[in-house]
């Protein structure tokens, strides 16, 4: 009888059943939605991070540049003997990533030792400025119409009176420890031509080039680089990592070339998840004068129209879904009540013929419960229509780490210690990096249940009060009124 | 004594204002007895009826029906009293007008908690006995006026109460139908032996009652039949 009874009175009603179902599905089909995107939008993130930072690295150690450190580089081009006027002459400028303190190497040791952390390798980013030309040639009593570079920051160089053109190329170098390349710079980038360092490679003469860079300037596997006089070999090209950098070489050879006995980053990799809040703590401990960055504190530092999109999605989203779940919870009670109230009648009877108050809720709640379902099943098909339509819809989104005027557009002209970037993101070598994402809206059954589960308890709050009203009535009430 | 009413008002506060459905009323009703309530709209009959079925609570005085007081009564017993004694035909039918026929006849053995199969079976007796069952199936609105009374009477008779209550019961038919319908009610009357209470302002109903009672504001003006009080026999007194 009560399924009878239900079954009965919806297909009479079936028009007001169908749009209370319909209420609730257009408020759970947005929930679905928002919710999809923002699990787009989060994946996309985690997409981002991953390819901003060391997939094996969990934390990664720099220092900014104390003030006075640095200064202009000068590179001095003047002839100094009479034959070399006129002479054409190539220089190669290699100083570490402006911004950044060397870390002494020992630092290294320490930090592996810390609690909690499994490993700790060291890389360090080099910018190279390579200028090449003409000598100048002596004009007049002794006088140079030089064509001596200073380079300084934010300063294109003045090609003055020079007799001949000088080219400038610039480009940044990434010391790889080459004994450990589960972390560090390389754990994330992929071999697409050629091979990777070998472990034993730590002072070998060799390099990886990103592919992009190898492109651009027409390098493949097997050619050869000088770099200050160093001849290096490409054997293999690498996608874009996490250090944004251009060429990779073993970590001795860039010490040996920028004459430095440090690193510029320390990567760590914490024996758990949980431990990495209490690894950064311990490290600021030992070196309270550099800069711990976790991935935590990268992901709240991405930004672009990927972070937009995140804000977006948590914010108006959430309100948007909640906005919607409340209006279709109060529609869905607003056409329970009035169907009850147009049935008085039919309960007063009911209660007449000896009917419970509860069995006359259980009945409301009844058809209010097939109304959840059938919402929530629809709920979730217009959710993943929306979704499908999102995924469809958007673009490719496009996040930038760190400030977007950051080490790589400045590097073109800055010596080291140059501009005075601070902050994590600078110190961090994927600064400025940008990572194009394709968003996505995923309805995954757990949602999609989630949704039917909603709708459910939308119906059976709206039949609740419904039922609730009906019950309130006295038989009598309720047969008076009707005559 | 099946019921016994006592001095018993009902007290309702209409936009403000007090208003006396019942003002006083005493009477007995015997088992087996066919009583009929006459008086004009606004005269408390209806509320009276509803008094008899349990369906409200007096505002004062006493409702003893079989020996209990019914105003003492929680919800949940004047439900069991409800569906255990009380048979009610209503003016306007009242049918669920979703369910069929018989369907409509079995929700009076929801509350028993009949088994299906059972409850069918009874449901389907109840409408042979008024002549329907070959109308089951169809739903009310496929029904016609008279059809769809006897479908109530069916649906009171099925628990086989101890008293049926009508409102009215033949209000909305045309009067060859109503002959029919009190024939059917005076009928059942006679074979079960049931206690009969009806409502009308039909004098024609009235007078196939046992008894006849008068209400005006509120309070009995008079009766006749078993209990011998003497009243012009087709008219309802001119109201003082």
């Amino acid at each position: 009888m009560f399924l009878t009874y239900i079954y009965r009175e919806l297909r009479r009603r079936h028009r007001q059943a169908l749009l209370t179902a319909l209420g609730l599905a257009v408020g759970v089909g947005l929930v679905v939605a928002v919710s999809a995107y923002a699990d787009g939008v989060g994946r996309a993130q985690d997409e981002v991070l991953q390819s901003l930072y060391g997939v094996g690295t969990d934390i990664t150690v720099t220092r900014t540049a104390e003030m006075g450190s640095g200064g202009p580089a000068q590179i001095g081009m003047n002839p100094g003997e009479r034959e070399e006027q006129g002479e054409r002459f190539a220089r190669d400028m290699v100083m570490t990533s402006p911004g950044k303190q060397v870390i002494a190497a020992g630092k290294i040791d320490r930090i592996a030792a810390l609690d909690g952390v499994s490993a700790a390798v060291g890389g360090l980013s080099l910018d190279v400025m390579h200028v090449e030309g003409k000598f100048a040639q002596v004009v007049g009593d002794g006088q140079t119409a030089g064509s001596g570079v200073i380079v300084q920051s934010g300063q294109m160089p003045q090609p003055e009176a020079s007799q001949a053109p000088i080219a400038m190329n610039v480009y940044s170098i990434t010391g790889v420890d080459v004994t450990d390349q589960a972390i560090g710079p390389l754990s994330a980038a992929e071999i697409v031509k050629g091979r990777g360092f070998a472990s034993d490679e730590t002072t070998a003469k060799v390099m990886l080039v990103e592919k992009g860079y190898a492109k651009q300037n027409d390098l493949a596997v097997g050619d050869t680089l000088k770099i200050k006089g160093v001849k290096f070999e490409i054997v293999g090209l690498v996608t874009s990592s996490s250090s944004g950098s251009n060429l990779y070489i073993p970590l001795a050879r860039a010490r040996q070339l920028a004459d430095e006995d440090g690193v510029s980053q320390i990567y760590v990799k914490a024996d758990s998840a949980e431990n990495i809040a209490a690894v950064k703590q311990s490290i600021q401990t030992v070196m309270p004068k550099a800069t711990v960055t976790t991935a935590e504190d990268l992901a709240d530092q991405v930004s672009g129209s990927l972070s937009s999109a995140s804000k977006l999605a948590d914010r108006l989203g959430t309100w948007l879904a909640v906005a919607a779940l409340v209006a279709a919870f109060a529609v869905a009670s607003l056409l329970t009540v009035s169907s009850v109230s147009r049935r008085v009648r039919e309960f007063g009877t009911l209660k007449a013929l000896g009917w419970r108050s509860r069995r006359i809720v259980g009945q409301v709640l009844g058809e209010s419960f097939v109304q959840g379902v059938a919402g929530g099943v629809l709920g979730v098909f217009i959710g993943v229509v929306g979704a499908r339509l999102i995924t469809w819809l958007s673009p490719s989104l496009e996040a930038t780490a760190g400030p977007a005027s950051g080490a790589l557009s400045g590097a073109a002209v800055a010596g080291p210690g140059g501009p005075g970037m601070g902050g994590p993101m600078q110190a961090l070598e994927s600064a400025a990096q940008t990572v194009t994402v394709q968003l996505g809206a995923p309805v995954s059954v757990q949602l999609a249940l989630i949704a039917v589960g909603l709708a459910v308890t939308g119906g059976l709050l709206a039949g609740a009060f419904g039922g609730w009203r009906a019950a309130r009535l006295r038989p009598a009430d309720a047969l008076r009124r009707l005559d | 004594m099946l019921y016994e009413l006592t001095d018993v008002t009902k007290r309702y506060v209409q936009s403000g204002k007090n208003v006396d459905a019942l003002a006083g009323i005493d009477l007995c009703v015997q088992e087996g007895e066919f009583l009929a309530i006459q008086g004009s709209t606004g005269s408390g009959k209806t509320t009276l009826l509803q008094m008899l079925g349990a369906l409200d609570r007096p505002s004062g005085g006493e409702v003893r029906f079989d020996g209990r007081d019914m105003a003492k009564l929680g919800e949940g017993d004047l439900a069991t009293l409800r569906s255990h004694s009380f048979g009610f035909v209503f003016q306007t039918f009242n049918l669920i007008p979703t369910l069929s026929a018989q369907e409509n006849v079995e929700t009076a053995l929801v509350p028993w908690g009949v088994a299906g199969d059972e409850r069918r079976s009874r449901a389907q007796a109840a409408l042979a006995r008024v002549g329907l069952a070959e109308r089951a199936r169809h739903l009310p609105s496929e029904l016609s006026g008279g059809e769809q009374q006897r479908v109530g009477i069916a649906r009171a008779l099925v628990r086989e109460p101890r008293v049926i209550l009508g409102d009215e019961p033949t209000g909305n038919l045309d009067e060859k139908t109503r002959d029919e319908i009190i024939g059917l009610l005076e009928t059942l009357w006679r074979e079960r032996g049931q206690t009969l209470v009806v409502v009308t302002h039909d004098t024609w109903v009235a007078t196939r009652a046992s008894r006849r009672i008068w209400l005006d504001e509120g309070r009995v003006t008079g009766g006749d039949g078993l209990d011998g009080a003497a009243l012009l026999d087709d008219e309802v007194p001119v109201e003082a």
